[in-house]
């Protein structure tokens, strides 16, 4: 319209048309922006709110209209960790932790072997192969819930950790080897053949060659498997007991109200999510191809 | 675009499943099939413990779902021909569950996928502090979402000081009335409050996915579009929207598949009840407490049926961005 402030090498030639969007792009980019910070608010709010909560009184948390500024105190955490209720959540967590990390460590174990031999030197009909290993990963749990009951009743499995470990190594499986094929990928072929031509052994390509490319994949991959196998629920709730029991399952000791217990539910939904944030904010970037199956990057 | 681009990077896999040929094939068929095997093996170990793991139990309810099984009852096992399919589609619960779970299902699906799409659009431009709200958007996501359902019952719904229902008193106290709105949210409103609960979880997940689509535009195009005097409107509906169209889909397919399988919410929120039960959760009632296993495994395969239907489309999807993916 008035001004003539050209952008990029092709505006030179269609002056008339290009300059038209410039003047008014500041003032409703701000606005824009602002809206995205409310709204990035109203989702977080609901955590803050129960971070804040857990640092409350039992009193101070149950009061209408909220008390924002009440003092800050531990008390809920001390309840939630058993001091002086008698509640104890560290062997449930101690369990979520075994069978999140040992079934990780399984599922990469598994994962890139065949994540190999679907990249780097890939089977007849890869694809297929990748495809039967996504369908497992959308068939739901539940369906295969009975069998496996009663698989664990015969052989003595019941609140054992171990058949969860198991059970989690095969939810996780399909994500990973979608995950790694896709890191694998990276890996410049004619690089590896250039590096076993000019006699480098096998340890030497993997430091130099692919570690490198491959290793923050394989962090990625790891975390989201951590995450997916800490929050399941229903698994865990059919299968184990008082023994083998994870944190989910603990939290579930809190579904039925008892009374003034707000600060330390908030306390218990936070201490338990809190490794799943920890890892989530570190695995951010790969979030997405983790959660898509390695479909999006 | 990608016809530029395939042969300039990447090692140019051919986007059709055929895979590309050994490089150099050995002369004799045994010399061959063994170096298929050296080929295969390192998959072997990860192919075999998912068959067995997953197929296996789901053979075993196909089978079960036949059969009259109550645990309680154990000398009448036998076979029960489609009886427990047709007590399934009939009985009333039942058929409430299945409702139950195509609405919670359609619902917080599309939801999430609207109110994640306009994030979406909102984080792909540049403003101060993006970084920190797309951070802050993934929170919810991050939350264990048994500890999450937690926190919606007892921190945010309940009616007597609940964050919603201590807003509302501070809203109304501020034009000075003291008798503000408090509803019961949970027992008047049970599904919509499960609902609520699920699309704060899965918009951050939708907003992933949508915001990687945007950012995988062409965006010397778009930049030529505007040059050329299309306006923003023009540019969303014709150039913007048609390439995140398959995005929409693969977030709305698996975001289906998750939720149809959703048990977290409904056991937490409201335990099944108020209506609120879905498929899930009825076959957990079913097998862990009635102990009809026969039904509950046809409940089972009803629920992979729905499942398959849903999840060919999501796999028809996947492969089509899958195949660009390689053949860039």
């Amino acid at each position: 319209m008035s001004s003539l402030t050209d952008v990029g090498p092709v505006a030179a030639t269609r002056t008339d048309q290009g300059e038209e969007r410039a003047p008014r792009k500041p003032r409703s980019g701000a606005l824009l922006g602002v809206a995205a910070w409310l709204i990035g608010f109203l989702f977080v709010v609901p955590v803050l709110w129960m971070i804040l909560t857990s640092f409350h009184s039992e009193e101070d948390a149950a009061t209408n209209p909220p008390s924002l500024a009440a003092p800050l105190t531990l008390s809920g955490y001390k309840e939630f960790f058993g001091v002086g209720t008698g509640a104890n959540p560290w062997p449930s967590l101690l369990n979520s932790l075994t069978a999140s990390v040992v079934s990780t460590i399984i599922v990469l174990l598994l994962a890139i072997p065949a994540a190999y031999a679907l990249s780097i030197k890939p089977v007849r009909k890869w694809t297929d192969v990748m495809f039967f290993f996504l369908s497992t990963r959308m068939l739901p749990i539940v369906a295969g819930l009975l069998p496996i009951y009663l698989f664990a009743q015969w052989s003595g499995l019941l609140d054992n950790i171990w058949l969860l470990i198991v059970l989690y190594t095969a939810m996780n499986l399909p994500i990973a080897v979608w995950m790694m094929r896709s890191f694998l990928a990276e890996v410049p072929v004619e690089i590896l053949e250039a590096a076993s031509m000019d006699g480098a052994g096998l340890i030497l390509t993997l430091r130099r060659v692919v570690a490198p490319i491959v290793l923050p994949g394989m962090a990625a991959t790891s975390l989201i498997c951590f995450i997916f196998s800490w929050n399941e629920l229903l698994l865990a709730r059919t299968l184990t007991g008082t023994r083998a029991g994870t944190a989910p399952v603990y939290l579930t000791g809190f579904v039925t109200s008892q009374g003034l217990f707000l600060a330390q539910v908030c306390a218990a939904a936070f201490a338990v999510s809190l490794p799943v944030l920890i890892a989530g904010f570190a695995a951010q970037d790969k979030l997405v191809q983790g959660l898509s199956l390695g479909a999006v990057k | 675009m990608s016809t530029t681009l395939e042969t300039s990077r990447g090692r140019g896999e051919p986007p059709a499943p055929p895979p590309p040929p050994p490089p150099s094939q050995p002369p004799s068929g045994a010399l061959r099939r063994s170096a298929d095997w050296a080929r295969r093996a390192p998959l072997l170990p990860a192919l075999v413990f998912t068959i067995i793991v997953t197929q296996l139990p789901f053979v075993v309810t196909l089978i079960v779902s036949f059969m009259d099984w109550n645990a309680y009852y154990p000398d009448e096992r036998g076979f029960a021909g489609l009886s427990n399919y047709a007590s399934v589609l009939t009985d009333v619960n039942m058929r409430r569950a299945i409702w139950v779970t195509v609405v919670l299902t359609v619902v917080v699906v599309l939801v999430s996928l609207l109110l994640g799409m306009g994030i979406a659009l909102l984080l792909d431009r540049k403003f101060a502090g993006r970084g920190v709200v797309r951070t802050m958007m993934i929170t919810p996501f991050l939350i264990v979402p048994v500890a999450a359902a937690l926190l919606w019952k007892h921190a945010l719904f309940n009616p007597e000081y609940g964050l919603l229902n201590g807003t509302l008193t501070w809203i109304w106290s501020l034009f000075g009335s003291d008798n503000p709105p408090q509803p019961d949210w949970i027992t008047q409103a049970p599904l919509i409050s499960v609902e609520i609960a699920l699309i704060w979880q899965w918009t951050p997940f939708m907003m992933l996915i949508l915001l990687a689509g945007l950012q995988s535009r062409p965006l010397d195009v778009i930049e030529a579009a505007r040059i050329d005097g299309a306006s923003t409107w023009q540019i969303f509906r014709y150039m913007t929207f048609p390439h995140l169209r398959r995005y929409l889909e693969l977030g709305g397919l698996l975001g289906s598949i998750y939720i149809v399988q959703n048990f977290d919410a409904v056991f937490t929120i409201t335990s099944g009840g108020l209506g609120t039960a879905n498929l899930p959760y009825v076959i957990y009632q079913t097998f862990y407490q009635a102990h009809d296993y026969g039904r509950a495994s046809a409940a089972g395969v009803v629920v992979v049926i729905a499942t398959i239907a849903i999840a060919t489309l999501a796999l028809r999807t996947v492969s089509t961005l899958f195949q660009e993916e390689n053949a860039r």
